[in-house]
């Protein structure tokens, strides 16, 4: 192992006291194909993925190739989410279904929308299914907006880890509010994680930049031109970002520039008869 | 021979004959050997119980697999 790769590995991302080498999480929506959708994540070097919930479809399914033989549970940690419920019953009754589905693995990604439109979180309905999940032993990871207040609170239920919005899921837009994630990065101690809105590396190196422990992304990755390729920018930016945040970035000094150069020894120190004049 | 059983699955109504065990609605479903849950009526039915449990008239049953998602 060498030096950059230890300084990694010393690093890592602690999930409900599992470590994680990987601070990129991705989803496994709107690949072309499975095999698209492996490439993308074997590239983008994420531990953990998300998968969904859906009714399976009866008498047309004779071969159907699966997900979970694509992404075999064995390799990766299977984090199963409730996309698609509005209310805590129903996203209650999706992680019970898919602990069945996983064989009782307890990990799990809670997210509960409030419309359609700005799949915005419903976060009453949030806080009352992570309540029921925490008491039947989940592990619950839980979208949320990025107010402070409400991951305090999904911290205080219990939630091993909290995902505060960084813009609308799909949109692409990169984090519009850095303050808020800020202000939730530094009140709470459980891991939080960027969940949605990350639209290319950059928007993932500010994240991680900013503190973050993590970033979870789908479309970002799935809906670039070159899915692949954007994965591994995906995977090099949150560890630059998370290598700038562990080295603290320089002060920013907004009105006083500073010469990375000698100042003496010029061959030409044409400067220096200007500053005589004073 | 007992009467036929109707249930809701998946959303859609369907008929069995009687009785049926979630094991052979499973296999009648060409869906053995694949990763799936079942829940009847809101509720999991656990895979170590396919073989006993029966499905009983009006159940709304469940089938569910994984698939890509955020």
């Amino acid at each position: 192992m060498n030096a950059p790769d230890r300084i990694a590995a010393a690093d890592a991302l602690e999930v409900a006291g599992k470590a994680y080498r990987s601070r990129l999480l991705v989803g496994t929506g709107k690949y072309r194909d499975f095999e698209e959708t492996a490439r993308a994540i074997e590239a983008s070097g994420a531990e953990i993925v998300t998968v969904a919930i859906r009714r399976t479809n009866i008498g047309q399914n004779a071969g159907e190739p699966n997900l979970l033989d694509a992404l075999p549970p064995s390799r990766y940690t299977i984090l199963p989410n409730t996309a698609g419920c509005y209310t805590a019953e129903d996203a209650v009754r999706t992680l019970r279904l898919a602990r069945e589905l996983l064989d009782g693995h307890a990990l799990v990604k809670l997210e509960v929308l409030g419309d359609a439109q700005s799949l915005y979180p419903n976060m009453p309905e949030t806080l009352a299914a992570a309540k029921t999940l925490a008491a039947e032993g989940f592990q619950v990871m839980a979208y949320c907006s990025d107010d402070p207040i409400m991951a305090k609170q999904l911290e205080d239920i219990g939630c091993v880890a909290v995902m505060p919005l960084a813009s609308l899921i799909g949109s692409g837009m990169g984090i519009l509010n850095p303050w808020n994630l800020q202000i939730i990065i530094d009140r709470v101690q459980v891991p939080v994680l960027v969940d949605a809105g990350i639209g290319t590396a950059s928007d993932a190196a500010v994240a991680m930049e900013l503190g973050c422990d993590g970033v979870l992304m789908n479309t970002a990755i799935a809906k670039a031109q070159d899915p692949v390729r954007m994965a591994r920018a995906m995977k090099l930016a949150v560890e630059a970002g998370r290598e700038a945040f562990r080295a603290g970035r320089m002060a920013k000094k907004p009105y006083e520039a500073s010469a990375s150069s000698p100042e003496g020894g010029l061959i030409a120190p044409s400067g220096s008869a200007r500053k005589k004049t004073a | 021979m007992s009467a036929p059983i109707r249930v809701t699955l998946n959303g859609a109504p369907r008929e069995f004959p009687a009785p049926l065990t979630f094991a052979q609605l499973i296999e009648e479903l060409a869906l053995a050997g694949r990763r799936l849950a079942v829940e009847r009526n809101g509720e999991i039915v656990p895979r170590s119980r396919f073989g006993e449990a029966r499905l009983s008239d009006g159940d709304r049953i469940e089938v569910v697999m994984a698939v890509g998602g955020g």
